[in-house]
């Protein structure tokens, strides 16, 4: 049990990472950005490039992966969703769809409809017998590298000044403008780390994840739930709803397999009826 | 309203003047009638759903399953196919009907893939991944057989989706349709002037199910088959897309665009599917950037020029 | 007949609405008159169940309908109008209006007949809209109408329903000086049995118009009383600082 409960927090602080840019995105300025799973693939794929093709190590293809997504995620807020701000959902909604095609498209014409495969370094590879329990090394390197960016992440938004703006900004933004902050600037920045932490995501879970161009639109789902149930804009209901949704799917994958994901989607719509504005509430 | 009979007539025609293309003549017909039943509760109740493939796999199913276990005839299977989707429109509707916008996306899109993984599971039921075999038919009225050429699903599929459309216009134009536009334009004034605003949207959403489960159903009995992707969640967004692309609202929008991006789908993904999809996502895009209404008003703008 | 019992509503530490008792018998002309943030829209709100309380009760006769929905409350005849304006864009000020009617007759549930042949309804839709002066706009839609016609409509929407008790939040906001009288006017004529209650900050209007006056500051009433009585209140004149020169 202590197993499906360690890897059900793995693929929760993965859930989350990628989910955290997302759950600002659309807490703070109300963009239902449904590309944001094509982020974390690109970020991805950039990790396999440079592991492949420019034989750069695992670790150093992690940051990579996070700094060319943010600027991706940069260049096309300046450029694309900016102007739909004020656009209905729906148009939103079209507008990411036709966005994640693209990404898709783009992915299956550059790398080919399969998976790609992820050669792990040595020293992360293997199990660990701890306490009796074998536990994945990679999974432990994935809790806690989250864990510490989580930190740092913190840190930054409660004891910075950026940090401050942005907690401003998502508390109102109306307001917010009132007393001088550059909202829009705030969003530019907030968006591009958004898009960075996916693609961080989407590069850490290659191994647990898998990696394809279906990437996007299967595992979509999973970060809107997190967002929606951990209430968008509450960065520790998102962490708290994405560890209990990690840990459910795993769970349910492993007790009653025959079901399978089924599990998560029942579990999203009761959640939903119960709590319309997210299990966790809306902006605190 | 001559624009309006020439439409049909044209429709009808196309069955003597192309009998090449009536397979894929009566499947644009069924999918239009998917989007007329979208257009109801989007383009007139204003409720976006990216789920709404599951009312038309659950048609699709009914019917098949009810000819894969003997029960071949075409008009009581359909009549079967909408009442269960109506049935299950009628459960979900409560949950669609409350909460916001981004709750009722996520409900919607829950919904349909919960349905899709319940379809897989059950594959002893459904077929699966590989579909629903098996699916004879048995004839039409007692006296048209279901041809290799389309024929009688194409001739079907039109007096079906003449008869929807005629039923949505009159609903479309009654005091209910008026309401429900009121309630897409603003539903807390809509309460303030009496309105029960949940109880009709209940009302528009099982009957938009209802006609989803009508066009599976006639897919599953004109193809003889039910693909899983029935109920995907690709369906669903094809669908939207469709709809806007001829624009909301408008009914024959509906018509309108499933017809052009389908025979659009037909030319281009055979060539190359990674193009269409890469030129489907960007036009996509530019769409919602640069051309507001689609393309039925666009008609309407250049006509008034 | 509409009548409060201790009606409370707080939003955190804030008491928005603290302890608010007052009755309204029917054929009332009563004006509810404050500072700004004084809790008026939020007691109209409470009224028309749009929130919830957090403490106290509303009473309409005999009936507790506290725990009522918006559109329960309209069917029993309490409607309100809106301080910023709120109406169907899209729509014409007829269908506008037209849905109000429906849904009074009972026509809103109709799925087979096209609206436009009901011509009791359109005859009456129009004859409200002559009377406040609203005919040629009919065929417009609500959006592109002047700010000050939109008021108008507002009011026309909740008259459509034939209310028994009509709750108006600032009606003559908006509209130009010179009409907002005739609006008034037009709702001074409901049938005796009608009760108003409205929100106003313009005094002359609220002398005007309004038999009883109920002063509310930082939630709470302050007093109550004839309008001359107000205007002569020591405590409302502090209150109101530059009252007088506003009237």
């Amino acid at each position: 049990m202590f197993g499906v409960l360690f890897d059900g927090i793995a693929y929760g602080s993965l859930l989350f990472i990628v989910s955290l840019g997302l759950s600002v995105t659309m807490g703070l300025m109300n963009f239902v950005n449904l590309a944001h799973g094509a982020f974390a693939m690109a970020g991805g794929y950039v990790a396999v490039v440079a592991m492949t093709r420019l034989g750069i190590p695992f670790l150093a293809a992690l940051p990579l992966a996070f700094v060319a997504t943010a600027l991706a995620g940069a260049i096309l807020e300046r450029t694309l969703y900016r102007r739909l701000y004020g656009a209905s959902h729906l148009d939103q909604v079209l507008f990411s769809i036709g966005l994640t095609f693209m990404a898709i498209a783009g992915a299956t014409w550059i790398f080919g409809p399969g998976q790609q495969p992820v050669r792990l370094p040595e020293f992360l590879r293997g199990q660990w017998n701890v306490a009796g329990v074998d536990i994945g090394v990679y999974r432990l390197f994935l809790i806690v590298t989250v864990f510490a960016l989580t930190g740092l992440l913190a840190l930054l938004v409660e004891r910075t000044r950026f940090g401050a703006r942005v907690r401003a900004s998502v508390d109102d933004a109306r307001v917010a403008r009132g007393t001088g902050i550059d909202v829009d600037r705030v969003f530019s920045i907030t968006f591009a780390l958004g898009s960075g932490l996916a693609g961080l995501g989407g590069a850490l879970g290659i191994d647990v994840l898998g990696l394809d161009p279906t990437f996007p639109f299967k595992f979509m789902v999973f970060f809107l739930l997190v967002v929606v149930v951990g209430g968008a804009g509450n960065v520790a209901g998102t962490l708290a709803a994405a560890l209990i949704l990690g840990v459910l799917d795993v769970a349910g994958k492993y007790y009653v397999p025959q079901v399978g994901a089924f599990v998560i989607y029942a579990a999203m719509v009761l959640l939903l009826i119960a709590f319309p504005a997210g299990v966790f509430g809306r902006r605190r | 309203m001559k624009l309006e009979i020439a439409f049909w007539v044209a429709l009808a025609a196309a069955w003597f003047l192309f009998p090449g293309y009536l397979v894929l003549g009566s499947h644009i017909l069924i999918v239009a009638i998917f989007a007329l039943s979208l257009d109801l509760i989007l383009g007139y109740a204003g409720i976006v759903t990216l789920g709404h493939a599951a009312f038309f796999g659950l048609g699709a199913y009914t019917a098949g399953l009810l000819a894969v276990h003997g029960w071949g005839e075409p008009l009581s299977g359909l009549a079967a196919a909408a009442a269960v989707a109506a049935i299950a429109g009628f459960a979900a509707s409560f949950l669609v009907v409350r909460g916001e916008d981004l709750t009722r996306l996520m409900v919607t899109m829950g919904i349909g893939l919960l349905l899709y993984e319940a379809a897989n599971r059950a594959a002893f039921v459904t077929g699966g991944v590989d579909g629903l075999q098996g699916v004879t038919m048995g004839k039409l009225f007692g006296v048209f057989g279901f041809d290799l050429a389309g024929k009688t699903a194409y001739a079907y599929s039109f007096v079906v989706l003449l008869l929807v459309f005629l039923l949505l216009r009159a609903v479309t134009r009654s005091p209910f349709g008026l309401a429900l536009r009121g309630i897409r334009e603003n539903p807390q004034r809509m309460a303030a002037i009496g309105v029960p605003v949940r109880r009709r949207l209940v009302a528009a959403y099982t009957l938009a199910a209802a006609i989803a489960g009508i066009a599976g159903g006639l897919l599953a009995q004109t193809t003889q088959f039910v693909g899983i992707d029935s109920l995907g969640f690709q369906r669903s967004a094809e669908l939207l897309i469709m709809l806007v692309l001829g624009g909301t609202g408008r009914l024959y929008g509906a018509i309108i665009g499933t017809a052009v991006f389908m025979v659009a789908q037909d030319q281009l993904a055979r060539v190359n599917p990674v193009y269409w999809e890469f030129w489907l996502g960007f036009g996509l895009v530019a769409f919602v950037l640069l051309a507001r209404g689609g393309i039925l008003s666009w008609v309407e703008r250049a006509a008034h020029r | 007949m509409l009548r409060t019992d201790n009606l409370s509503r707080s939003f955190g530490e804030l008491r928005a609405v603290d302890g608010v008792s007052l009755s309204l018998p029917p054929g009332a002309r009563h004006a509810l008159i404050g500072p700004n943030g004084a809790g008026k829209t939020t007691l109209i709100d409470l009224l028309t169940g749009v929130i919830e309380p957090t403490a106290g009760d509303v009473f309409l006769g005999d009936e507790r309908i506290t725990a009522l929905t918006t559109h329960e409350r309209v069917k029993r005849g309490l409607t309100r109008t809106f301080q910023v304006t709120n109406l169907f864009p899209g729509l014409t000020v007829l269908e506008s209006v037209l849905l109000a009617i429906h849904e009074r007759n009972g026509a809103g549930k109709s799925w087979l007949e096209p609206f436009e042949k009901r011509t009791q309804d359109i005859e009456e839709a129009r004859a409200l809209l002559a009377t406040l002066h609203l005919e040629r706009d009919a065929d417009r839609r609500t959006a592109t109408l002047a700010y000050g016609r939109q008021r108008v409509v507002e009011i026309a929407l909740a008259l459509a329903t034939q209310p028994k008790i009509l709750l108006l939040d600032e009606p003559a906001a908006g509209i130009p000086s010179a009409e907002s009288a005739e609006v008034l006017q037009v709702v001074d004529r409901l049938p005796d049995d009608v009760t108003v209650l409205f929100i106003e900050h313009d005094m002359g209007l609220v002398f005007r118009f309004a038999e009883r006056v109920t002063v509310l500051v930082n939630g709470r009433i302050l007093t109550e009383g004839t309008p001359e009585e107000i205007a002569r209140d020591e405590r409302v004149k502090a209150v109101y600082l530059g009252l007088e020169e506003a009237a």
